[in-house]
């Protein structure tokens, strides 16, 4: 307890001394490796562009506002791909991401020596690696477009879905599985009639999920030549049009707005 | 109980939708959207097919990346990511503490309440790229403005889950410090500190993992970081140097999961 006796009274502290002095050297370490990181990074840093920076910036809202609300006649088309991007791509994910969650699932993998830790790999190669760097590889190998795009995100996708996925295999019931395999049932029908129905719910409401994430990150994967808004971006980026830029970023915030209500909206009804 | 009451056949009930007509209208509804969205889809396929070569050439970078001809660029730009990270985590979550703390209803008088539910709101709205473009526009290129975008994104993350986690505190904890006469400084720290401290911990680990995937994302927009190296060589067609930097990312977050893990596991 840490209760000290000074001058024959009893003091309460929070913690006891050796406590206080290891708290103190973890803290002072943390300040320090902040310190050198800092050092570091900022060795090259042009303080000249930081001072100037709040002159920048109000010079750059300046220009942006109003925004040219006329440009939004431009944006249907750019919105339409970035929706059909998102939803392919999830779909693509998800169906690349079920089988290597049956594999990745300690209850459900044919083998722990080989498919497990390949689809566990699997799994975190693609969660480790944005869909942005995915659409710029793609780009440069399938050439500009949505099919980049999709594949992209589809990419991104299977690492996520296929993480909540396992996980949620992992947790079911094992006595419906008992029970159905006690009918006499295969392999298959065991996943069927006693694994799906337990996992539904979770992977329809995890898919809806990824959705939503998708519908922000397809908005702007145009950024390298994927399709969807991000190339309108890029276009009025390049030629400084900033009321067009302002104008795509108040599409892309109701968009996100919208999708993250619907996908809100459906999780609540799933679960 | 005769016999003619019990059900000889067994259909498989549906998994969703009960009423059979909602169900196919729903059902109906999403096939017809996706095969809209399917006819959207135009394919070069010629451009992809020439393409084929260079996604072989891609796969053979990644089994066989070559981790040395690059290797000056490649250490520079994993020395900024990382150092971006470790920056931005600690003054991001050391601005979001009294962000989260001010959106937590049971904490905070009503007008703080929203000023910081606002500036989280305002915070998740875009995604990193975004503020990336902005910050690099402001501030020039380089890590510091990937810095101040990552300070920036994670201040919405951590406050807005620290705020909820605060609010789902045991009041009786808080109750009992306010009993004793605390002022407001003494019950956040005696009653609320206590409480949130594993998962504000948890969180923290969580999101430098994220700041870190992240940088190497906004790297592409001139914000420093691995992610211009990796810019550099996708334009170079240099996949295998492209592959060395991929694996060297997967590796990081791969221990840093790791080591989050075993940290999480020791607090809790």
């Amino acid at each position: 307890m840490p209760v000290t006796i000074i001058n024959g009274e009893r003091n309460w502290r929070r913690y006891t001394p050796t406590r206080d002095i290891i708290g103190f050297a973890a803290w002072l370490a943390l300040v320090a490796f902040f310190v050198f990181c800092w050092q570091i990074m900022t060795k090259d840093t042009m303080w000249v562009f930081v001072y100037d920076a709040p002159t920048q910036g109000a010079d750059i809202l300046s220009r942006a506002f109003p925004p040219r609300w006329s440009y939004i006649n431009q944006l249907w088309k750019p919105l339409w791909d970035t929706l059909n991007m998102a939803t392919l791509g999830t779909l693509l994910g998800t169906a690349i991401a079920v089988p290597i969650a049956f594999l990745a699932a300690r209850n459900t993998t044919p083998s722990h020596v080989v498919a497990r830790p390949v689809a566990l790999f699997i799994i975190v190669a693609s969660r480790s690696i944005n869909s942005l760097i995915w659409a710029l590889l793609l780009v440069s190998i399938l050439g500009p477009g949505m099919l980049a795009g999709i594949i992209a995100i589809a990419l991104r996708s299977i690492g996520f879905i296929g993480k909540l996925l396992y996980e949620a295999i992992e947790e079911i019931d094992e006595k419906q599985v008992e029970a159905v395999s006690a009918t006499g049932a295969t392999s298959l029908q065991i996943i069927d009639y006693a694994i799906v129905p337990q996992v539904l719910p979770s992977f329809i409401s995890s898919m809806v999920f990824r959705w939503d994430i998708n519908i922000r990150e397809s908005a702007i994967l145009g950024l390298v030549g994927a399709g969807g808004l991000g190339l309108n971006l890029q276009s009025s980026l390049n030629v400084l049009a900033w009321p067009q830029v302002t104008t795509i970023f108040i599409v892309i915030l109701a968009t996100v707005i919208i999708s993250e209500w619907v996908s809100a909206r459906v999780r609540q009804a799933i679960i | 109980m005769t016999a003619a009451s019990y059900p000889g056949r067994w259909k498989r009930p549906p998994l969703f939708i009960r009423s059979r007509a909602t169900r196919l209208l729903v059902y109906g509804g999403l096939a017809i959207y996706l095969l809209l969205a399917l006819s959207t889809v135009e394919v070069n396929w010629l451009r992809a097919y020439e393409g084929l070569e260079r996604g072989w050439r891609f796969a053979q970078g990644f089994l066989l990346p070559d981790f040395t001809s690059r290797w000056r660029d490649i250490a520079t730009g994993i020395q900024e990511s990382l150092t971006m990270t470790v920056c931005s985590t600690v003054v991001g979550i050391l601005i979001s503490i009294p962000i989260g703390i001010g959106a937590a209803r049971n904490l905070a008088p009503m007008p703080v309440y929203l000023v910081c539910r606002a500036i989280i709101a305002v915070s998740r709205a875009f995604q990193e790229i975004v503020i990336a473009i902005l910050l690099v526009a402001m501030f020039g290129f380089g890590p510091f403005a990937g810095f101040l975008t990552l300070s920036f994104a994670t201040i919405g993350f951590i406050a807005k889950l620290l705020a909820e986690d605060i609010e789902e505190i045991d009041e009786t904890q808080a109750e009992a410090i306010r009993a004793t006469g605390a002022s407001w400084l003494q019950l956040v720290n005696y009653a609320v500190q206590p409480q949130v401290m594993p998962r504000l911990i948890g969180l923290s680990l969580y999101r430098l993992d994220i700041n870190f995937r992240e940088s190497a994302v906004i790297g592409i927009v001139g914000a420093g970081g691995v992610g211009a190296t990796l810019n550099t060589a996708i334009d170079r067609y240099e996949y295998d140097s492209a592959g060395a930097i991929l694996l060297i990312i997967i590796g990081i977050v791969m221990v840093a999961e790791y080591v989050s893990g075993i940290i999480r596991k020791r607090i809790q």
